[in-house]
């Protein structure tokens, strides 16, 4: 899923654009980095709420090319300006967490599917 | 002068002018002349001279004595030989003496000039003692030309790859290279957070290590960098070192200290205060998460000293440049 039509779907806002224009494969929501760290994929999309640099960083290091901000939060300048930097996707969506996932994922872009709990131990 | 061509290559734009003069000053005329050439002797008949033309679609032959030339005969000359209707006559009576030559050492350039100057259509090679070598003509140079170009390119694109390499430390040549690189992290300061992972990330992708490998390393550094964050009171640092066939990170500080390492080694364990998990983490995932990502993973803490995290990362076999 490209970042024009999340933002179509969401009728979001793009802040930053992908520095390429990269096809999400999948979905995954999270306010705890820690989780995102441990279960990031590559071309994964985060949607999260968090809105400080961190979760930039955090998709920095896990290859996430695309980050939704959700319930209508605009990031801090020095969030903007790294993902930019980073070449990281900048979307906001006016819906909470749970109706940003739900259309997105209506939509068509898959989660993870169900987690083993020996991927945590 | 390649780096010259290197830097407008990358620019993707046409090639300078300047390129091709040096160019022609430093091919020389051997390395784009004919050196097959066929050469008659001063006694052969025109009739025989037209059938060579013909057969050979050639516009212009040399004579030879001896190994020394004594003349050229065209086209021109040939038809000047059948307007008097004396094919049987022989070549030394209608070639042009003296021909213009261009010596087998000149560079491409002089003979261009030569070219230009005379407005003849090709010039016999000759070597230091005035033999006949070669032939060459205006079409020989431009062929020359883009296989030196050519040839330039071929280089200069190994070059290129020499300074982004394909596999990890690939460019670097020693018994035992290793790169270390160091960052200081400041307790609570989340906004750089991350700023170090960053770096050893870009600096593993420059060195050719392959994105699976930066990504893990990143993540676990990222985690040891937040840790440092969060649970010192004083910071850190962080230290990495690469090596061809292994990454080593240590995250160290003079902290608290942890008081049992087995504990805190668990998921879900978590003593991160308030501001932590505001920003995202605290959620006692860190360690769990490192574990994950390293192929060893040290930790050394004593309470009221402060903490060692080493992690080890093997790079696989597949990526260094040895096995390439």
């Amino acid at each position: 899923m490209k970042a024009k039509e999340i933002v179509q779907i969401l009728n979001g806002e793009l802040v930053i654009a992908p520095a390429i224009d990269v096809d999400a494969l999948c979905g995954f929501g999270s306010d705890l980095m820690s989780d995102v760290l441990v279960f990031a994929e590559p071309q994964m999309m985060l949607i999260t709420g968090l809105t400080n640099p961190q979760s930039v960083r955090t998709a920095e290091m896990a290859d996430i090319p695309l980050i939704v901000f959700v319930r209508g939060k605009r990031p801090a300048a020095e969030t903007l300006k790294l993902a930019e930097e980073i070449g990281i996707g900048v979307i906001l969506s006016a819906y909470t967490m749970y109706e940003t996932c739900g259309l997105l994922y209506n939509a068509g872009l898959p989660g993870l599917g169900r987690i083993e709990t020996k991927q945590l131990a | 002068m390649s780096q010259q061509f290197s830097l407008f290559a990358r620019m993707g734009k046409d090639l300078p002018l300047n390129i091709l003069q040096e160019l022609t000053q430093q091919l020389k005329v051997s390395r784009v002349m004919h050196k097959e050439v066929i050469s008659l002797p001063p006694t052969t008949s025109m009739h025989d001279v037209k059938e060579l033309m013909r057969t050979h679609r050639i516009s212009g032959l040399p004579i030879v004595e001896n190994g020394e030339l004594r003349g050229i005969v065209s086209i021109q000359d040939l038809i000047y030989a059948l307007e008097q209707n004396a094919l049987d006559q022989p070549v030394s009576a209608f070639m042009t003496i003296n021909p213009y030559t261009a010596l087998i050492a000149e560079p491409v350039m002089e003979a261009l000039r030569r070219f230009e100057k005379t407005g003849v259509g090709r010039l016999l090679v000759i070597d230091e003692a005035g033999n006949l070598v070669g032939i060459l003509t205006k079409g020989d140079i431009v062929a020359g030309l883009l296989h030196a170009l050519h040839e330039m390119y071929a280089q200069e694109e190994k070059a290129q790859q020499k300074r982004q390499p394909r596999y990890f430390f690939e460019a670097l040549d020693s018994e035992d290279t290793s790169l270390t690189l160091r960052y200081q992290v400041q307790f609570g300061d989340f906004t750089h957070g991350g700023r170090a992972s960053a770096h050893i990330k870009q600096a593993l992708l420059q060195i050719g290590a392959s994105p699976q490998l930066a990504r893990r390393v990143a993540i676990a550094t990222y985690e040891a960098e937040i840790n440092l964050i969060i649970h010192t009171n004083a910071g850190g640092s962080i230290i990495a070192e690469l090596r061809p066939n292994q990454i080593m990170v240590m995250a160290h500080d003079r902290g608290p200290g942890i008081t049992n390492v087995e504990q805190a080694r668990q998921p879900g364990y978590s003593t991160a205060s308030e501001i932590a998990r505001e920003m995202g983490f605290g959620a006692g995932m860190g360690l769990a998460n490192i574990d994950r990502c390293t192929d060893n993973l040290n930790i050394w803490s004593a309470v009221g000293v402060g903490t060692r995290v080493e992690m080890i990362f093997e790079v696989p076999p597949e990526e260094t440049s040895s096995s390439a």
